[in-house]
């Protein structure tokens, strides 16, 4: 292994954000309690630098450390969409965090540490430096989650996060091992030629490949190991819940393309059927429990694992439109996810965070352009015209029946039909009931420039997408699956 | 042609929606109501005025598709921005900017609340459906289509009567289903019919059996829940008694023509071999739609629900037409949707006249309003004979035209769907002989007769059933070239001597 400036420079985005996240932890303790805020545009500052550096390594395919570590713009693509996302977590956090008084410094180190994990995912040429940035990111998650420390539900979901997925973390490394019993490496590029040759020792391939399966679904909370995304999610101080639901699941799903799609490319028709259950079973899950949710960030959970399963179905082939559709729908979801989060966290009822469904009632009477926004996120998360999330659902379906798979197109609309109920149920409450009290809509500037973005951003991806349709179009140049 | 130098097509789309941002201000002034009405009643009439334009700039002779626009729009899977009008599409589309400002005048009284928005979601949902109307690109239209439900889930939700989310969700969720799978076919289609989503283009294809048979009960659940058709009909009765009078005028006038649009648009010149295979489908439920709705509107005690109802029974004669494939038959059609929306547009806008002033849709709270309110009454005569399909008025026309198609080709089916108009004349009648004559007994409510807005709503209206009815062939003229043109592709698509 050699360490030639070559490589410290393609690693440059993760260096810089570990350092920043450093100096944040020491700044912490200098700065008076009313400043903290500066922490704040500082992790911002941090993220945007990292941001330039990214895309000034665009284009360039490198394999870093003798192929340990990927710099392409597949890689870049993902990495710009967690630092909007991070981004935009910290607009929104502002406020939020300290009317539920766990304003801390150590807040922001997290989110940056998550990052760099979530960078390394991203990056990773080979399972084991994989690894090693899923715990990094599942460490500050079960941190973060736990956030704040006098709220039952938040200790629970933390803990109960933690051991699942320590849990997972386990079976995912057994998987690992049994992929290299049998292939003697463990970067991706050599499993992908171990396994297209015929000869290869196909049941310990197949065992060590269900393995890592489960511990991307459970990252990507899809069934059957979803069980944890509502309880977490509803406990989790709610701008930790948008960023993991969006940030956490687009890493995952950015390692889960790249080993299923790069390493397992060979052996295809073992897991291909496995796909279409797991994402038949969230879609089924997700959009038929969420009816019955009154707390909303428990009702969000579940339609996030029948998103799971919506985008899952962009995994079955391996063409251009499988996957420009799968960076379309993530890239979509990030937007609209993080922004209906972001309107929850500024609902406020009699002191308290307004997380039930019925807390909406009468929004728009009282803040119409807060229930426009939400009206916003609602219908494109359900997946209507003219908004992002209906053209992320159309390009999944695109690509579902190019390849040849139309009854699962049609299994998958059903399912989304199932699913405007529940969304439409929001809107309902914000303009079609009457209010029984006073809503409370607590915005700062800060987290009015994240939703203007969110939402306008979720607008424009329904309505003049071709500048992001080239855009990922560009970053699907280099990674031929 | 361009207005303001901006292509017709994409102004007609645009000025609404960009009208409502205009309205967006006012929101937050106290007391703005009045000029609210006023501007937004200014927009729906510019708006009518350059449509109008279309009419003196059309082709009558051609078939092809006129103004067209077309750029691209999303760059991956090849999807344009693509307008285009022909005779059908431009009738249409004038039917519905007239519509428009007629809607606003009712809901002059009729809607005090939250005033701004429901002029802004009037305005947004009229730019949606002018772009049903216009577009060209399959997933463009599709756009169009599903955005749609968004305006017109909130008119219902939100200024509906009191039982609207029931009814709001129901449609909403009824028309969402059927359009889904539409999805689905739009996207087989594209791989099918040699990567396009252009619809001109489609239709030049020539589709294997199967594949016409699979795509056509696709488009069908779409456009059959949007006529709507017999077993798809239930949302209607609930949607149009809880939207206010604007709404339902829409949906009557407007909504309800997209799903026939839509067979005549799409699935006759795209899948003719299966049209002809899913005849025997299309005319049963037709004249079960026809009879079954008849004999529901006899029921009734709701006057919107008698006129939903009625809907239904006339929405057969469309199908019923359009699956004739004869001349006759499909202009029958045509004239049949344009009749419709006027009449029973203004029917409803009647039955909103009668609301605002008592509250009450109930037949039993009214009778001898002839003394009350002479000249709404004799609108309301005029209104509802013209829906019985009187000689002379609008509706017999295209009615005519229909029983003539369908005499012609199948002479039972015929008899069975004149008792469509049987049956219309006894309720028509017997709503008539309810509200109108009778004894009048005068109650808690004042029932002054009509007033400006009411008179300026319902006017243009009468002129037209009448000049309809008189003269029609004007009307008819325009769609003689799409007419011709879409037989001889229903046609084209089997052997001859399947065809009789």
């Amino acid at each position: 292994m050699s360490f030639s400036v070559v490589n410290i420079l393609g690693t440059m985005p993760e260096i810089y954000l570990t350092f920043f996240g450093c100096i944040l932890l020491i700044l912490e303790t200098m700065i008076p309690k009313e400043k903290r805020s500066w922490l704040a545009y500082f992790s911002i500052i941090a993220l945007v630098f990292a941001m330039v550096a990214s895309i000034g390594l665009n284009g360039k395919g490198l394999p870093l450390y003798s192929g340990l570590y990927i710099i392409d713009p597949f890689s870049n693509f993902f990495k710009i969409t967690i630092y909007l996302a991070a981004i935009l977590t910290i607009l929104f956090s502002l406020p939020y965090l300290d009317q539920e008084d766990i304003h801390l410094g150590e807040y922001y180190a997290f989110i940056l540490f998550s990052v760099v994990g979530m960078m390394v995912m991203v990056s990773a040429g080979d399972l084991i430096t994989l690894f090693l940035g899923i715990e990094l990111m599942s460490l500050c998650f079960y941190v973060l989650v736990g956030l704040k420390r006098d709220d039952n539900r938040s200790v629970e979901a933390s803990f109960k996060y933690f051991l699942l997925g320590s849990f997972t973390a386990a079976i995912f490394l057994f998987g690992i091992s049994f992929l290299y019993g049998a292939a003697g490496t463990e970067t991706i590029s050599g499993l992908a030629g171990f396994i297209s040759n015929p000869g290869a020792l196909k049941p310990l391939v197949v065992v060590g490949m269900i393995l890592t399966l489960v511990g991307f679904t459970f990252k990507i909370s899809a069934v059957p190991f979803h069980m944890w995304t509502p309880d977490v999610y509803e406990g989790a101080p709610t701008v930790v819940t948008g960023f993991m639901a969006t940030a956490g699941k687009i890493a995952a799903f950015a390692v889960f393309l790249r080993v299923f799609w790069v390493a397992f490319s060979g052996n295809r028709h073992d897991w291909d059927l496995l796909i279409i259950l797991i994402s038949i079973l969230s879609m089924a899950a997700g959009n038929l429990i969420a009816i019955m949710q009154t707390n909303i960030k428990r009702m969000l959970a579940y339609s996030s694992i029948s998103h799971a399963g919506y985008a899952l179905m962009a995994l079955l082939l391996p063409n251009r439109e499988s996957l420009f559709a799968l960076l379309f729908y993530i890239f979509t979801y990030m937007f609209m996810t993080v922004g209906a989060f972001g309107v929850i966290l500024m609902m406020r009822r009699k002191g308290v965070e307004g997380e039930e469904i019925s807390d909406f009632v009468g929004l728009s009477k009282q803040h119409p352009i807060a229930a426009i926004v939400m009206l916003i996120f609602m219908f494109s998360l359900a997946g209507i015209p003219p908004f992002g999330g209906f053209l992320a659902k159309f390009y999944v379906f695109f690509a579902v029946v190019h390849a040849g798979y139309t009854w699962l197109a049609v299994v998958g609309i059903i399912f989304a039909a199932i699913g405007a109920y529940y969304y439409l149920k929001v809107v309902m409450a914000m303009y079609m009931k009457e209010p029984d009290g006073n809503v409370v809509f607590h915005s700062s500037m800060m987290g009015r420039i994240a939703l203007a973005l969110t939402a306008g951003t979720t607008v424009i991806l329904g309505v003049y997408p071709a500048p992001f349709v080239d855009y990922i179009k560009s970053s699907l140049a280099l990674f031929i699956p | 042609m361009t207005f303001l130098s901006i292509p017709i097509l994409t102004f007609l789309i645009l000025f609404p929606v960009l009208g409502a941002l205009l309205l967006l201000p006012f929101m937050k002034v106290q007391g703005s109501e009045k000029t609210v009405r006023l501007l937004t009643l200014g927009l729906t009439l510019v708006e009518f005025l350059v449509s109008l334009s279309l009419l003196l700039g059309m082709h009558a002779g051609s078939y092809r598709m006129q103004f067209t626009e077309d750029h691209a729009w999303i760059p991956f899977a090849n999807i344009h921005y693509s307008l285009g009008v022909d005779g059908m599409s431009i009738v249409l589309i004038i039917m519905t900017t007239l519509l428009l400002p007629m809607c606003v005048l009712t809901s002059w009284k009729g809607i005090s609340t939250r005033v701004p928005e429901f002029m802004m979601t009037l305005l947004v949902l009229e730019g949606l459906m002018v772009g049903v109307f216009e577009a060209t690109d399959f997933v463009l239209f599709y756009v169009f289509w599903e955005a749609m439900l968004i305006p017109m889930y909130l008119i219902i939700g939100v200024w509906g009567g009191p039982n609207r989310l029931y009814a709001t969700m129901k449609f909403f969720l009824y028309t969402l289903a059927g359009s889904l799978l539409l999805l689905v076919v739009i996207i087989s289609l594209y791989f099918v019919g040699g990567h396009t989503f252009n619809i001109v283009d489609l239709m030049g294809q020539h589709y294997s059996k199967t594949f016409q048979e699979f795509a056509f009960l696709g488009f069908f659940v779409a456009f059959a829940v949007k006529v709507p058709m017999f077993p798809f009909h239930t949302w209607l009765p609930d949607a149009h008694v809880e939207a206010p009078t604007a709404g339902s005028v829409i949906l009557a006038s407007v909504m309800l023509k997209m799903g026939a649009y839509g067979f005549l648009r799409f699935s006759l010149p795209m899948f003719p071999q299966a049209s002809h295979f899913f005849t025997g489908l299309i005319f049963g439920l037709s004249i079960a739609g026809i009879v079954w709705g008849a004999l529901m509107a006899l029921a009734q005690e709701d006057m919107k629900k008698l006129i939903a109802y009625s809907s239904v029974s006339h929405m057969g004669f469309v199908t019923l037409g359009i699956f004739v494939f004869n001349s006759q038959g499909l202009e029958g059609a045509l004239l049949q949707m344009i009749n419709h929306g006027v009449t029973t547009g203004a029917l409803f806008l009647c039955v909103g006249v009668l609301y605002d002033r008592t509250h009450s849709r109930l037949l039993s709270d009214y009778g001898g309003m002839a003394k009350a309110m002479p000249i709404f009454s004799t609108m309301l005569v005029i209104f509802s004979l013209s829906s019985l399909g009187l000689p002379g008025l609008n509706s017999f026309v295209g009615e005519f035209l229909v029983l003539l198609g369908t005499f012609r080709t199948h002479m039972a089916l015929g008899v069975m769907a004149s008792t469509g108009i049987v049956l219309a004349a006894i309720y028509m009648l017997y709503l008539l002989s309810r509200v109108v004559w009778g004894v009048y007994t005068p109650k808690k409510w004042a029932l002054p007769d009509l007033n400006r807005y009411e008179w300026a709503s319902l006017l243009p209206l009468l002129i037209l059933v009448v000049w309809i009815g008189v003269q029609p062939n004007p009307l008819l003229s325009l769609l003689h070239a799409s007419v011709s043109h879409l037989i001889g592709q229903v046609q084209g698509g089997v052997p001859l001597a399947s065809i009789r």
